[in-house]
């Protein structure tokens, strides 16, 4: 104990030369990851005609919240927001006890079918059916062609999850399901009252990972659901299109609009609201993801 | 003799499986139905691989999978003279090689570095904030990257300050995008990738500093000569992964930094599956090149495999 405190009160006194490059190196990194973000969020809130001269800015030169008006009353934001948080929703919570549930009955020993199960599991990690026989299922075989439940049951289960909490599973005492099950408690019972509980922190990585897979879905409206827009595919239409659709607006108005809003600056404020959600959760939950990757890290 | 000894053990087996099956009943209930799922969600579109023989068309769903026309490796000897695909396939090698070794390198650096770091917040702040982009969607980043590289972008404002002439990042329509995809994707996934190098680092026994430290190695050689191989398995068994997924670039990457302009040479695998086998509904043809990617992807993945288990120990199956 107390060599080691020595040692780190040595390390502090003794700053080198490369220990400032390091500090140096990192605060360039941290500027380039977050500058992006930084300046679209300035856009956002910057006067679009302003932008024009030159958009590059930490903070608004002209603030104003126009972009984001034209955004919520012109564009009808709100379906799609909806549909992105339904999805969100169903998608994690569903994800969640499927996931929770097989990976406990392929994490016990003596249940009869574990081996062939998990092999049958693992097996899809490697070898997938491809695009085109899973867009026929999907569609013709199943018929679910623009229906709410293409964003759920496809990706209920993703192997990886399963791993990830069955391993954790493998690290809790033994001890605590014998004795409920020489206390009498079903196998069902002994998951949501044991396991579940003590669970909760690869529980959340596995909600998180999930929720931004739902939350950032795109391909599957793409290719399943053009109908259902979510806030992602919105966003790919409008990024995609070179002009604000010109059927939109008549006579005066497209003067008005044309000196005050510009494709950029709406695409930058529709941007900031599909990015918000993430950054607002995830100084939460980061301290369970981190735990989580490298839980599987060990384990695979 | 034999065949009076076999039926009691089968009826043993089977009396022992039916008690366990009730058992455990509950065990069944909480993983038949996400078994099922799997067969229909994974096995059947495998079973669809049948189609990468035929000819399948809309008008052929309403016959049977027998009665389709079957090709055999018509499909495949028609890929392989279709100068097209075999753009596609240069660009998803192209591509995926170029992040591989970009990806790669970034990461090990960047954890390399992190981890010389002494300052324990200063570290954990400039974690976290380094894997934020990873849990931005594509559709986010394709649109920002499109704001800040392209002709009138931040960046060419600030070459243009230097006096550079502008340069077409986005709207070249050469093998430079495969360089751009990837940087880009060093840039959303870095971070992320890095965790895993950095907690394989803090697996190393310090012992072995204080060794090198006593013999009088400094910093650099102790990063060079503990800390590298330190995380060596950990890098082998991504490197085998990644190896098996060289052909497996996504479609949503590619279609969303890319444009009109630059499609000849961001057009991947997937992306030529979906044109021909969705948007053209030439179901077979599209099957096929699926068909062709995941066997080639397998291949690798155990060739890979084999090879990382003859240089060193660490294997990933």
């Amino acid at each position: 104990m107390m060599k080691r405190k020595k040692h780190k009160i040595s390390y502090i006194n003794r700053k080198t030369p490369f220990d400032y490059f390091l500090i140096l190196f990192f605060v360039v990194v941290i500027f380039i990851t977050l500058y992006p973000f930084i300046n679209v969020l300035a856009i956002s809130f910057n006067d679009a005609t302003d932008t024009l001269r030159g958009s590059n800015m930490l903070i608004p030169r002209v603030f104003t919240l126009a972009n984001y008006e034209y955004l919520f009353t012109e564009k009808n934001l709100f379906p799609p927001l909806m549909m992105s948080i339904a999805r969100t929703l169903v998608g994690t919570i569903s994800g969640v006890i499927c996931t929770a549930m097989l990976a406990y009955t392929l994490s016990r020993r003596d249940f009869y079918f574990r081996k062939i199960f998990t092999a049958m599991f693992v097996i899809t990690m490697y070898v997938s059916g491809g695009l085109v026989p899973e867009y026929l299922l999907i569609t013709r075989t199943l018929g679910l062609r623009n229906n709410f439940l293409v964003y759920i049951i496809p990706g209920v289960i993703w192997v990886y999850n399963v791993i990830l909490i069955r391993s954790f599973i493998d690290g809790l005492p033994e001890a605590l399901q014998e004795s409920a099950k020489i206390d009498g408690a079903s196998d069902f019972k002994i998951w949501y009252r044991i396991i579940v509980p003590l669970c909760k922190p690869v529980l959340a990585t596995v909600a998180l990972f999930l929720a931004v897979g739902q939350w950032n879905g795109f391909m599957d409206t793409y290719l399943y659901a053009p109908n259902l827009k979510t806030l992602q595919y919105m966003m790919y239409e409008i990024v995609n299109k070179t002009g604000i659709d010109p059927g939109n607006t008549h006579g005066q108005n497209v003067e008005v609009l044309a000196s005050s809003i510009t494709p950029q600056a709406i695409r930058m404020a529709i941007t900031i609201v599909a990015t918000l959600p993430i950054v607002i959760v995830y100084p939460f939950l980061q301290k369970y993801f981190v735990g989580g990757m490298t839980l599987g890290a060990v384990k695979d | 003799m034999d065949g009076k000894k076999k039926p009691k053990t089968k009826k043993q087996k089977q009396k022992l499986t039916l008690k366990l099956l009730i058992k455990q009943r509950y065990l069944l209930a909480m993983s038949i139905p996400f078994v099922i799922w799997l067969i229909i969600f994974k096995f059947i579109p495998l079973w669809g691989w049948t189609m990468a023989f035929q000819e399948v068309r809309p008008k052929s769903f309403a016959l049977s999978v027998w009665e389709r026309d079957w090709v055999f490796l018509d499909h495949f000897k028609k890929l392989f003279a279709d100068p097209r695909f075999l753009q596609v396939l240069k660009n998803t090698i192209g591509t995926s090689l170029i992040g591989l070794v970009l990806g790669f390198f970034s990461a090990i650096t960047f954890a390399l570095l992190l981890n010389e770091v002494r300052n324990v917040r200063f570290k954990k702040l400039t974690q976290t904030i380094s894997y934020l982009p990873h849990f931005v969607s594509w559709v986010i980043i394709a649109s920002i990257a499109k704001m800040f590289l392209g002709d009138s972008g931040v960046i060419n404002d600030f070459l243009g300050s230097l006096g550079i002439k502008e340069v077409h990042f986005m709207t070249s329509n050469t093998s430079a995008f495969w360089v751009i995809v990837s940087v880009i994707n060093v840039w959303k996934e870095c971070g992320w990738d890095a965790i895993i190098y950095l907690s394989a680092m803090t697996g190393i026994d310090q012992g072995l500093y204080e060794a090198a430290k006593v013999d009088g190695a400094g910093r650099f050689r102790r990063m060079w000569h503990i800390t590298l191989p330190g995380i060596r398995p950990t890098v082998i068994v991504l490197l085998i992964m990644s190896i098996g997924g060289v052909l497996g670039v996504g479609m949503e990457r590619q279609m969303l930094l890319g444009n009109g302009i630059v499609k000849d040479y961001a057009e991947v695998l997937t992306w030529y599956a979906y044109t021909k086998g969705i948007g053209s509904q030439n179901y077979g043809l599209g099957t096929a090149i699926g068909v062709f990617q995941s066997a080639i992807s397998v291949i690798l993945l155990l060739v890979a495999n084999k090879v990382a288990g003859r240089i060193s120990d660490s294997k990933l199956i």
